[in-house]
Protein backbone atom coordinates (compact mmCIF):
# COMPACT_ATOMS: atom_id res chain seq x y z
CA UNK A 1 0.00 0.00 0.00
CA UNK A 2 1.15 3.80 -1.18
CA UNK A 3 0.08 7.19 0.35
CA UNK A 4 -0.19 7.42 -3.61
CA UNK A 5 -2.82 5.35 -3.90
CA UNK A 6 -5.19 8.35 -2.88
CA UNK A 7 -4.51 10.05 -5.47
CA UNK A 8 -7.23 8.18 -7.10
CA UNK A 9 -10.31 9.96 -6.49
CA UNK A 10 -12.85 6.75 -6.03
CA UNK A 11 -9.96 5.53 -3.20
CA UNK A 12 -9.46 9.18 -1.79
CA UNK A 13 -13.06 9.35 -1.65
CA UNK A 14 -13.44 5.54 0.45
CA UNK A 15 -10.67 6.59 2.91
CA UNK A 16 -12.08 9.67 3.55
CA UNK A 17 -15.68 8.32 4.33
CA UNK A 18 -14.15 6.24 6.85
CA UNK A 19 -12.10 9.26 8.72
CA UNK A 20 -14.80 11.49 8.68
CA UNK A 21 -17.26 10.11 11.25
CA UNK A 22 -14.32 10.40 14.12
CA UNK A 23 -12.84 13.52 12.58
CA UNK A 24 -16.09 15.52 13.02
CA UNK A 25 -17.20 13.78 16.72
CA UNK A 26 -13.83 14.21 18.29
CA UNK A 27 -13.49 17.76 16.82
CA UNK A 28 -16.72 19.18 18.69
CA UNK A 29 -15.68 17.09 21.27
CA UNK A 30 -12.23 18.53 22.11
CA UNK A 31 -13.77 21.95 20.89
CA UNK A 32 -16.42 21.59 23.38
CA UNK A 33 -13.84 20.27 26.19
CA UNK A 34 -11.33 22.79 25.13
CA UNK A 35 -13.55 26.18 25.47
CA UNK A 36 -15.78 24.97 28.29
CA UNK A 37 -12.82 24.35 30.48
CA UNK A 38 -10.76 27.18 29.28
CA UNK A 39 -13.90 29.99 29.77
CA UNK A 40 -15.45 28.07 33.07
CA UNK A 41 -12.66 26.58 34.73
CA UNK A 42 -9.69 28.46 34.55
CA UNK A 43 -8.69 31.13 36.93
CA UNK A 44 -8.08 34.67 35.89
CA UNK A 45 -4.16 35.57 34.51
CA UNK A 46 -2.26 38.07 37.07
CA UNK A 47 -1.08 40.56 34.91
CA UNK A 48 -3.80 39.90 31.71
CA UNK A 49 -7.01 39.48 33.93
CA UNK A 50 -10.21 38.03 32.58
CA UNK A 51 -8.89 38.33 28.98
CA UNK A 52 -6.57 35.36 29.06
CA UNK A 53 -9.85 33.48 28.07
CA UNK A 54 -8.97 34.59 24.41
CA UNK A 55 -5.76 32.54 24.45
CA UNK A 56 -8.34 29.49 23.57
CA UNK A 57 -9.99 30.63 20.56
CA UNK A 58 -7.08 32.93 19.47
CA UNK A 59 -3.88 30.75 19.21
CA UNK A 60 -5.81 27.38 17.79
CA UNK A 61 -7.56 29.48 15.39
CA UNK A 62 -3.90 31.69 14.10
CA UNK A 63 -2.31 28.47 14.66
CA UNK A 64 -5.14 26.47 11.85
CA UNK A 65 -4.31 29.85 9.84
CA UNK A 66 -0.55 29.08 9.38
CA UNK A 67 -0.96 25.44 8.90
CA UNK A 68 -3.87 25.44 6.72
CA UNK A 69 -1.51 27.78 3.97
CA UNK A 70 1.84 24.96 5.17
CA UNK A 71 -0.99 22.20 3.98
CA UNK A 72 -1.93 23.92 1.08
CA UNK A 73 1.59 24.54 0.30
CA UNK A 74 2.31 20.46 0.18
CA UNK A 75 -0.57 19.69 -1.41
CA UNK A 76 0.23 22.18 -4.51
CA UNK A 77 3.92 20.79 -4.35
CA UNK A 78 2.33 17.59 -5.16
CA UNK A 79 0.62 18.56 -7.58
CA UNK A 80 3.24 20.49 -9.77
CA UNK A 81 4.94 17.82 -9.52
CA UNK A 82 3.01 14.87 -9.63
CA UNK A 83 -0.09 16.26 -11.85
CA UNK A 84 -1.84 14.31 -8.95
CA UNK A 85 -5.85 16.53 -9.35
CA UNK A 86 -7.05 15.31 -6.13
CA UNK A 87 -3.82 17.13 -4.49
CA UNK A 88 -5.18 20.35 -5.92
CA UNK A 89 -8.58 20.30 -5.21
CA UNK A 90 -7.41 19.64 -1.27
CA UNK A 91 -5.62 23.06 -1.50
CA UNK A 92 -8.51 24.66 -2.65
CA UNK A 93 -10.57 23.18 -0.26
CA UNK A 94 -8.63 24.05 2.36
CA UNK A 95 -8.33 27.84 1.34
CA UNK A 96 -11.67 29.04 2.86
CA UNK A 97 -11.21 27.31 6.18
CA UNK A 98 -7.96 28.78 6.26
CA UNK A 99 -9.53 32.46 5.22
CA UNK A 100 -12.23 31.99 8.17
CA UNK A 101 -9.63 30.77 10.61
CA UNK A 102 -7.57 34.15 9.55
CA UNK A 103 -10.02 36.11 10.11
CA UNK A 104 -11.16 35.26 13.80
CA UNK A 105 -7.31 35.20 14.87
CA UNK A 106 -7.11 38.69 13.02
CA UNK A 107 -10.38 39.94 15.03
CA UNK A 108 -10.11 38.01 18.56
CA UNK A 109 -6.35 39.29 18.35
CA UNK A 110 -7.44 42.84 17.80
CA UNK A 111 -10.09 42.01 20.74
CA UNK A 112 -7.35 41.37 23.32
CA UNK A 113 -4.90 43.58 22.14
CA UNK A 114 -7.12 46.62 22.69
CA UNK A 115 -7.44 46.30 26.60
CA UNK A 116 -3.22 44.82 27.00
CA UNK A 117 -1.80 46.88 24.34
CA UNK A 118 -3.84 49.94 24.67
CA UNK A 119 -4.87 49.51 20.84
CA UNK A 120 -6.43 47.35 18.17
CA UNK A 121 -3.95 47.06 15.90
CA UNK A 122 -0.22 47.81 15.72
CA UNK A 123 2.37 47.47 12.34
CA UNK A 124 3.84 44.60 14.55
CA UNK A 125 5.96 41.85 12.60
CA UNK A 126 3.91 39.05 13.46
CA UNK A 127 0.42 40.94 12.73
CA UNK A 128 1.44 42.36 9.67
CA UNK A 129 2.43 39.06 8.10
CA UNK A 130 -0.10 37.75 9.28
CA UNK A 131 -2.27 40.49 7.97
CA UNK A 132 -0.78 39.95 4.53
CA UNK A 133 -1.56 36.00 5.08
CA UNK A 134 -5.09 36.84 5.24
CA UNK A 135 -4.49 38.96 1.77
CA UNK A 136 -3.20 35.80 0.40
CA UNK A 137 -6.06 33.61 1.30
CA UNK A 138 -8.06 36.12 -0.36
CA UNK A 139 -6.37 36.68 -3.60
CA UNK A 140 -5.63 32.47 -3.79
CA UNK A 141 -10.08 31.95 -3.51
CA UNK A 142 -9.92 35.03 -6.04
CA UNK A 143 -7.55 33.08 -8.79
CA UNK A 144 -9.55 30.02 -8.88
CA UNK A 145 -12.75 31.86 -9.36
CA UNK A 146 -11.19 34.09 -11.84
CA UNK A 147 -9.61 31.25 -14.11
CA UNK A 148 -11.99 28.56 -15.93
CA UNK A 149 -9.54 26.06 -17.25
CA UNK A 150 -9.19 24.13 -13.79
CA UNK A 151 -5.42 22.63 -14.65
CA UNK A 152 -4.41 26.26 -15.47
CA UNK A 153 -5.86 27.49 -12.13
CA UNK A 154 -4.38 24.95 -10.34
CA UNK A 155 -0.94 25.71 -11.80
CA UNK A 156 -1.63 29.45 -11.21
CA UNK A 157 -3.07 29.15 -7.49
CA UNK A 158 -0.31 26.85 -6.69
CA UNK A 159 2.15 29.03 -7.24
CA UNK A 160 0.60 32.07 -5.45
CA UNK A 161 0.83 29.48 -2.51
CA UNK A 162 4.03 29.22 -2.94
CA UNK A 163 5.13 32.82 -2.69
CA UNK A 164 2.54 33.45 -0.12
CA UNK A 165 4.01 30.63 2.18
CA UNK A 166 6.81 33.16 3.30
CA UNK A 167 4.24 34.90 5.00
CA UNK A 168 2.79 31.94 6.69
CA UNK A 169 6.47 31.19 7.97
CA UNK A 170 6.85 34.76 9.27
CA UNK A 171 4.18 35.17 11.07
CA UNK A 172 4.88 31.85 13.10
CA UNK A 173 8.40 33.17 12.97
CA UNK A 174 8.64 37.08 12.79
CA UNK A 175 8.91 37.12 16.75
CA UNK A 176 12.14 35.39 16.29
CA UNK A 177 13.54 37.52 13.37
CA UNK A 178 12.58 40.55 14.78
CA UNK A 179 12.74 41.64 18.52
CA UNK A 180 10.84 45.03 18.09
CA UNK A 181 7.04 45.16 18.30
CA UNK A 182 4.42 43.95 20.62
CA UNK A 183 3.18 40.34 20.06
CA UNK A 184 4.55 38.04 22.74
CA UNK A 185 7.06 34.97 21.65
CA UNK A 186 5.73 31.42 21.20
CA UNK A 187 3.07 30.88 23.39
CA UNK A 188 3.38 26.31 23.06
CA UNK A 189 7.48 25.67 23.57
CA UNK A 190 9.05 22.30 23.92
CA UNK A 191 10.95 24.47 26.83
CA UNK A 192 9.50 23.93 30.05
CA UNK A 193 10.65 27.78 31.09
CA UNK A 194 9.02 29.36 28.31
CA UNK A 195 5.89 27.57 28.46
CA UNK A 196 2.61 29.05 29.79
CA UNK A 197 1.63 27.57 33.12
CA UNK A 198 -0.68 24.01 32.90
CA UNK A 199 -3.65 25.31 34.48
CA UNK A 200 -3.79 27.08 30.45
CA UNK A 201 -2.02 24.97 28.97
CA UNK A 202 -3.98 21.80 29.37
CA UNK A 203 -7.53 23.79 28.55
CA UNK A 204 -5.66 25.01 25.56
CA UNK A 205 -4.21 22.09 23.87
CA UNK A 206 -7.20 20.64 24.29
CA UNK A 207 -8.71 23.34 22.26
CA UNK A 208 -6.33 23.15 19.61
CA UNK A 209 -6.64 19.46 18.96
CA UNK A 210 -10.39 20.03 18.44
CA UNK A 211 -9.69 23.32 15.82
CA UNK A 212 -7.12 20.65 14.49
CA UNK A 213 -9.76 17.94 13.89
CA UNK A 214 -12.24 20.07 12.34
CA UNK A 215 -9.47 21.71 9.69
CA UNK A 216 -9.47 17.96 8.90
CA UNK A 217 -12.66 16.86 8.53
CA UNK A 218 -13.41 20.51 6.85
CA UNK A 219 -10.53 19.63 4.31
CA UNK A 220 -12.02 16.06 3.81
CA UNK A 221 -15.36 17.22 3.09
CA UNK A 222 -14.72 19.99 1.09
CA UNK A 223 -12.59 18.33 -1.11
CA UNK A 224 -14.75 15.84 -1.73
CA UNK A 225 -17.60 18.09 -2.72
CA UNK A 226 -15.13 19.30 -5.12
CA UNK A 227 -14.09 15.88 -6.83
CA UNK A 228 -18.21 15.71 -6.96
CA UNK A 229 -18.37 19.46 -8.82
CA UNK A 230 -15.30 18.00 -10.83
CA UNK A 231 -16.98 14.76 -11.72
CA UNK A 232 -20.48 16.50 -12.74
CA UNK A 233 -18.88 18.94 -14.98
CA UNK A 234 -16.91 16.14 -16.96
CA UNK A 235 -20.80 14.17 -17.30
CA UNK A 236 -22.13 17.46 -18.53
CA UNK A 237 -19.39 18.43 -20.75
CA UNK A 238 -19.57 14.61 -22.26
CA UNK A 239 -23.43 14.61 -22.40
CA UNK A 240 -23.51 18.04 -24.91
CA UNK A 241 -21.08 16.57 -26.82
CA UNK A 242 -22.78 13.46 -27.49
CA UNK A 243 -26.56 15.57 -28.10
CA UNK B 1 -21.08 29.04 37.03
CA UNK B 2 -20.39 32.00 34.89
CA UNK B 3 -17.01 33.50 35.68
CA UNK B 4 -16.61 36.97 36.65
CA UNK B 5 -15.07 38.77 33.64
CA UNK B 6 -14.43 41.76 35.40
CA UNK B 7 -14.12 44.97 32.93
CA UNK B 8 -13.04 42.67 29.80
CA UNK B 9 -16.57 41.44 29.67
CA UNK B 10 -17.09 42.86 26.21
CA UNK B 11 -13.88 41.96 24.62
CA UNK B 12 -13.73 38.36 25.73
CA UNK B 13 -17.51 37.59 25.04
CA UNK B 14 -16.90 39.68 21.31
CA UNK B 15 -14.12 36.88 21.07
CA UNK B 16 -16.28 34.11 21.55
CA UNK B 17 -19.60 35.29 19.75
CA UNK B 18 -17.49 35.86 16.55
CA UNK B 19 -15.58 32.73 16.77
CA UNK B 20 -18.63 30.92 16.98
CA UNK B 21 -20.54 32.74 14.41
CA UNK B 22 -17.85 32.50 11.61
CA UNK B 23 -17.15 28.55 12.72
CA UNK B 24 -21.21 28.15 12.43
CA UNK B 25 -21.19 30.31 8.76
CA UNK B 26 -18.68 27.86 7.72
CA UNK B 27 -20.43 25.05 8.65
CA UNK B 28 -23.57 26.18 7.26
CA UNK B 29 -21.61 27.12 3.63
CA UNK B 30 -19.60 23.93 3.41
CA UNK B 31 -22.66 21.22 4.39
CA UNK B 32 -24.96 23.63 1.83
CA UNK B 33 -22.53 23.37 -0.99
CA UNK B 34 -21.47 19.52 -0.46
CA UNK B 35 -24.50 18.48 -0.52
CA UNK B 36 -25.61 20.67 -3.49
CA UNK B 37 -22.76 19.26 -5.43
CA UNK B 38 -23.61 16.05 -4.53
CA UNK B 39 -27.14 15.89 -5.90
CA UNK B 40 -25.57 17.41 -9.19
CA UNK B 41 -23.86 14.64 -8.97
CA UNK B 42 -26.43 12.16 -8.74
CA UNK B 43 -28.79 14.04 -11.45
CA UNK B 44 -25.62 14.20 -14.32
CA UNK B 45 -24.74 10.10 -13.21
CA UNK B 46 -28.58 9.01 -13.83
CA UNK B 47 -28.93 11.50 -16.78
CA UNK B 48 -25.69 9.55 -17.82
CA UNK B 49 -26.90 6.33 -17.46
CA UNK B 50 -30.49 6.83 -19.46
CA UNK B 51 -28.43 8.60 -22.24
CA UNK B 52 -26.07 5.25 -22.41
CA UNK B 53 -29.37 3.11 -22.55
CA UNK B 54 -31.48 5.35 -24.94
Amino acid sequence: MSFWEYANPVKFLALSARVQPFAWGAAAVGIFVGLVWGFFFTPDDFRQGSTIRIIYIHVPSAWIAINAWIMMLIASLIWLVRRHHVSALAAKAAAPVGLVMTVIGLLTGALWGQPMWGTWWAWDPRLTSFLTLFLFYLGYIALWQAIEDPDTAADLTSVLCLVGSVFALMSRYAVLFWNQGLHQGATLSLDKEENISDVFWFPLITSIAGFTLLFIALVLYRTGTEISLRRARALGARLEKEA
Amino acid sequence: MMPNLGTYAFEVLSSYAATLVLIAGLLIVTLRRGMRARDALRRMEEETARHGKG
